[in-house]
């Protein structure tokens, strides 16, 4: 048996921490101890002034850089003990990567909104800075000369004028004993001196096991002597158990017993949704047993959720006045005035993620603590959740994180997690909870279902004169507060800060009841906005007669830096990220000009098309070329995204990340859609839930950062959001059929 | 009592027949380098070989393995041409799928030495990957191949020194 011991040698070691820097952030030292044994964990968590700790360096050179925020396929854990790399100007290859547990000494770890980059990279470069002038001090007193005349190269202290070296190993223990630097003795490197940043040959701290099979994902984490669990879970959101009967479940080989978890108290939160647990000794035995339980269920609110009278009620809400969320000059007014009114309606169905490991975890309760492995985004979440649940300290709850085989959103929310927990304490033994794929489809937190409703007069010069969009789903706020109809973040994700160049606009949300758990989904609801608007702009080039991307620009208008409200918390985004036309319209440009747009004939069936939308604090314009053939399935030669992130870690993964979103806007542009019966979930795997598979993917991705000198940006979801769009855009000019709801094989093209 | 080898090494299993190979492999042979992704041969993330040709090991019972010899990524070593080619290109996002993407790319480039791009779509589009990384695929195939990587966007590098090739190299 594989046990936890081992499986933390990979994932997650813990420097023991002497020396500390006045920011309470950095620690060096010369002691590696690992520590993730029952007694140690208890031990590590107890002091609460215990000091954060990023960094230490063991005496024989290896450095050891705490990740605090999750791997799920965006380089996270890569980009950030890079740049602590950098400044210190460690060899990296001499680094190793600590996962970090819970815990809010390392601040926020939700690694979602594309900002695990942008929150800490100016943090990781100070702490890298902060360790390489320690250094420095220490060789340089050892040989009794002034710091300034030596130099940090590659994971040595060097005396320039002597030619002495002491490698990192030797002076750590020095280093250690010296009084922390003040911020302002701290100089970071210029630009020109990084050795990492921005460079072609980062690559993932992981790639060797990743293609070996040695990664430790949630689905690979063990503990001694735990069972194997698979939940039946209630159909339809809210359900309890009526009846169940267990018998023939309990006659399967390998099945112990069955147990019940209790269906949440609203707000559902990321509390188990209740039902009943097949415990076994092995996860097939679990999956077989619940093939024969028999669970009644009660009824629950939700039992009349049916997507298509569902949709109606949305569109119907979408065309009556809504709570405004910007407003500029009087569309009303404007709308008035006779010019031409164009009204165009757009819809877009649930979503669910599907990464390809499914829901799973492992946990162990015992004497009220939990120490939990999961493949989680967020593991103060999971602290936060389980300790709720069974009525714990928060700081009772251990949770290591593993690889995580995809997120998207789905493993921000941990109530995988809690059921391993639940079941725990009722057994007595750790207990791994596999979820199947028919379980992650059933029960996801779904990207919600939406509708938009668009209106627009026309002046004489063919742009608009008034543009009002209205927007209406089931918020993500119903999963926090079951009253809740509008929504709230939702607005700032492409919907209340529209970049165009329009004297009278409004933007508006309408009200909807959930009836499903509603979730992030990556880049959210970005989606179904930029679809929208990015449809409704291209139906307005074309009813100009002008070109699409000339048309784009003029909406963008003149550069200039975007009026935007803020609320109090985003201060720094006003600042330091302050919505930029100019670059904007460079993404545009760049995207144009690399698709020879409006250059090179295109042959029949085929056409380009556009969109560009700023998520996430950059800047993305997409070109999507199709061909349409003669039984209307759509191909897509090429793609062409261009993007300003501002400063980037790992060019490289950037380009993965933009080829992988153009895969992901094909799997909802082309197949997504999640809809309900009588509350339930119709699809279930892979055969009535399709994904983009090799042969129906984009042939070509081109990718074009555009150099870049701002503060950095996301790069995880921000490609996502035009693609739908532009292919939509370019379907219309192959076929001049515009189609105005997701999935595209819901229409007919020829 | 059904007899079988799992890379190389003779095995016995006297466990439920209907048991899928993959489950026997993760739970039972703790040989976690195959995943679980569907369950129903759908996404390929469970792919292992079966005396050499490439199965989904989620649907095949451990009543149709005996006498079989079975090959998992765990037992493809030393690192093979198609592994090198993974991470000269960078292929990996989160890296869960790439392994049944692996053992399905070594079992179709020993029966096609010299493929197109026609013939990889064919061969891989059993293979989900939801992180999209068809494009590097592609091309790390046809690198494996011999061929030069025609469709890949990025520049070829020098991967930095790792800490883990000397394990794996």
């Amino acid at each position: 048996m594989k046990t936890i011991e081992n499986v933390s040698l990979h994932v997650s070691r813990r420097g023991f921490l002497h020396g500390v820097l006045a920011s309470g952030v950095f620690v060096l030292s010369a002691r590696f101890i690992p520590e993730p044994l029952w007694a140690a964990e208890a031990e590590a968590a107890a002091p609460p002034f215990q000091p954060s700790l990023w960094m230490s360096i063991a005496s024989d050179g290896t450095v050891t850089i705490v990740a605090h925020r999750s791997e799920m396929g965006c380089g996270s854990r890569t980009a950030l003990p890079l740049v602590v790399a950098d400044e210190m100007d460690a060899d990296w290859s001499k680094v190793k990567i600590d996962q970090a547990t819970g815990d809010p000494k390392y601040g926020d770890q939700d690694t979602d909104g594309s900002h695990s980059v942008r929150s800490s990279f100016d943090l990781m470069r100070q702490v890298g800075a902060t360790g390489r002038v320690m250094l420095i001090s220490a060789a340089a007193a050892q040989w009794n000369v002034s710091p300034k005349e030596c130099t940090a190269e590659s994971h040595f202290v060097v005396h320039r004028a002597s030619g002495r070296k002491l490698g990192y190993g030797e002076v750590a223990a020095a280093a250690a004993k010296l009084p922390i630097p003040k911020k302002e003795d701290v100089p970071l490197k210029k630009r020109s001196e990084w050795r990492y940043i921005g460079k072609e040959s980062n690559s993932l701290f992981d790639l060797p096991e990743m293609v070996t099979g040695k990664t430790i994902f949630g689905m690979d984490a063990t503990m001694p002597g735990m069972v194997y669990a698979s939940v039946e879970h209630p159909p339809v959101l809210g359900q309890k158990i009526k009846s169940y009967d267990d018998k023939a479940t309990l006659k399967v080989p390998g099945v112990q017993k069955t147990l019940t978890i209790d269906t949440f108290k609203p707000p559902h939160q990321f509390q188990p949704l209740g039902g009943v647990a097949v415990i076994a000794d092995n996860t097939f035995a679990a999956f077989k047993g619940r093939k024969s339980l028999k669970v009644e269920w009660d009824s629950s609110p939700h039992s009349e959720y049916n997507s298509a009278p569902f949709r109606k009620t949305l569109e119907a809400t979408s065309r009556k006045p809504g709570k405004v969320v910007r407003n500029i000059g009087d569309v009303d007014a404007a709308f008035a005035k006779g010019d031409k009114i164009i009204e165009a309606e757009y819809y877009t169905p649930h979503l669910a993620h599907v990464s390809m490991e499914p829901p799973v975890a492992v946990a162990e309760y015992r004497d009220g603590k939990v120490l939990a492995w999961a493949p989680t985004q967020n593991p103060q979440a999971v602290q936060e959740t389980i300790a709720s649940v069974l009525g714990i300290k928060k700081e009772d709850v251990t949770c290591h994180v593993t690889l995580l085989g995809g997120g998207f959103g789905r493993k921000s929310k941990p109530d995988q997690v809690a059921e391993a927990a639940v079941l725990s304490k009722q057994l007595g033994k750790p207990v791994k909870v596999v979820w199947s794929r028919e379980d992650d489809i059933h029960c996801d937190f779904f990207h919600s279902v939406a509708a938009m409703y668009m209106k627009a007069a026309i002046g004489a010069d063919g742009k608009p004169t008034a543009w009002l969009q209205r927007t209406v789903y089931p918020p993500i706020g119903s999963t926090f507060d079951a009253s809740a109809t509008y929504a709230l973040d939702e607005m700032s994700l492409g919907w209340n800060n529209l970049p165009f160049d329009i004297p009278n606009h409004r933007a508006e949300n309408g009200p909807a009841d959930f009836h499903v758990r509603i979730g992030w989904l990556r880049s959210v609801a970005n989606i179904y906005h930029a679809f929208a608007i990015h449809s409704f702009a291209d139906e307005l080039a074309h009813n100009a007669n002008k070109d699409s991307v000339q048309y784009l620009l003029d909406l963008i208008g003149p550069a200039r830096i975007v009026p935007l409200e803020y609320k109090e918390e985003d201060a720094d985004e006003k600042q330091r990220y302050p919505l930029d036309t100019a670059r904007l319209r460079r993404v545009v440009e760049i995207a144009a000009e690399k698709s020879g747009w409006g250059k090179r004939p295109l042959g029949k069936g085929r056409g380009m098309g556009i969109a560009a939308h700023r998520s996430f604090l950059t800047y993305v314009a997409t070109v999507v070329e199709v061909e349409v053939d003669s039984k209307g399935q759509v191909h897509i030669p090429n793609v062409w995204t261009a993007l300003d992130a501002g400063t980037v870690v790992s060019p490289d993964n950037i380009r993965n990340q933009f080829e992988g979103a153009a895969v992901f806007g094909t799997s909802l542009a082309l197949f997504g859609e999640i809809t309900a019966t009588n509350g339930a979930i119709d699809q279930s795997n892979f055969n009535n839930y399709q994904l983009t598979r090799m042969n129906r993917a984009p042939r070509h991705v081109d990718v074009q950062i555009v150099k870049s000198e701002a503060p950095p940006a996301g790069v995880g979801e921000p490609g996502v959001p035009p693609f739908a769009p532009a292919l939509y855009n370019a379907v219309f000019a192959a076929t001049g059929k515009r189609v105005r709801e997701l999935p595209l094989s819901k229409a007919k093209l020829v | 009592m059904i007899q079988f080898k799992v890379n190389g090494q003779a095995k016995t299993f006297d466990g439920d027949p209907e048991m899928p190979l993959l489950w026997y492999l993760r739970d039972v042979a703790e040989l976690t380098g195959t995943k679980f992704g569907c369950g129903m041969a759908l996404c390929g993330a469970c792919t292992v070989h079966q005396n050499g040709a490439a199965i989904r090991s989620c649907t095949t019972a451990m009543s149709d393995v005996g006498g079989t010899e079975i090959t998992t990524v765990e037992g493809i070593a030393p690192m093979h041409p198609v592994q090198k080619a993974w991470m000269e290109i960078r292929v990996p996002q989160c890296g869960y799928c790439q392994t049944g993407q692996i053992m399905q790319a070594i079992s179709f480039l020993k029966d096609n030495k010299n493929p197109t791009d026609q013939d990889i779509d064919t061969a891989m589009s059993g293979n989900i990957c939801r992180c999209g990384t068809y494009q590097r695929i592609r091309a790390a195939i046809h690198q494996a191949a011999g061929h030069r990587a025609p469709t890949h966007p990025a520049p070829k590098h020098q991967p930095v020194k790792h800490k883990a090739a000397k394990e794996t190299a």
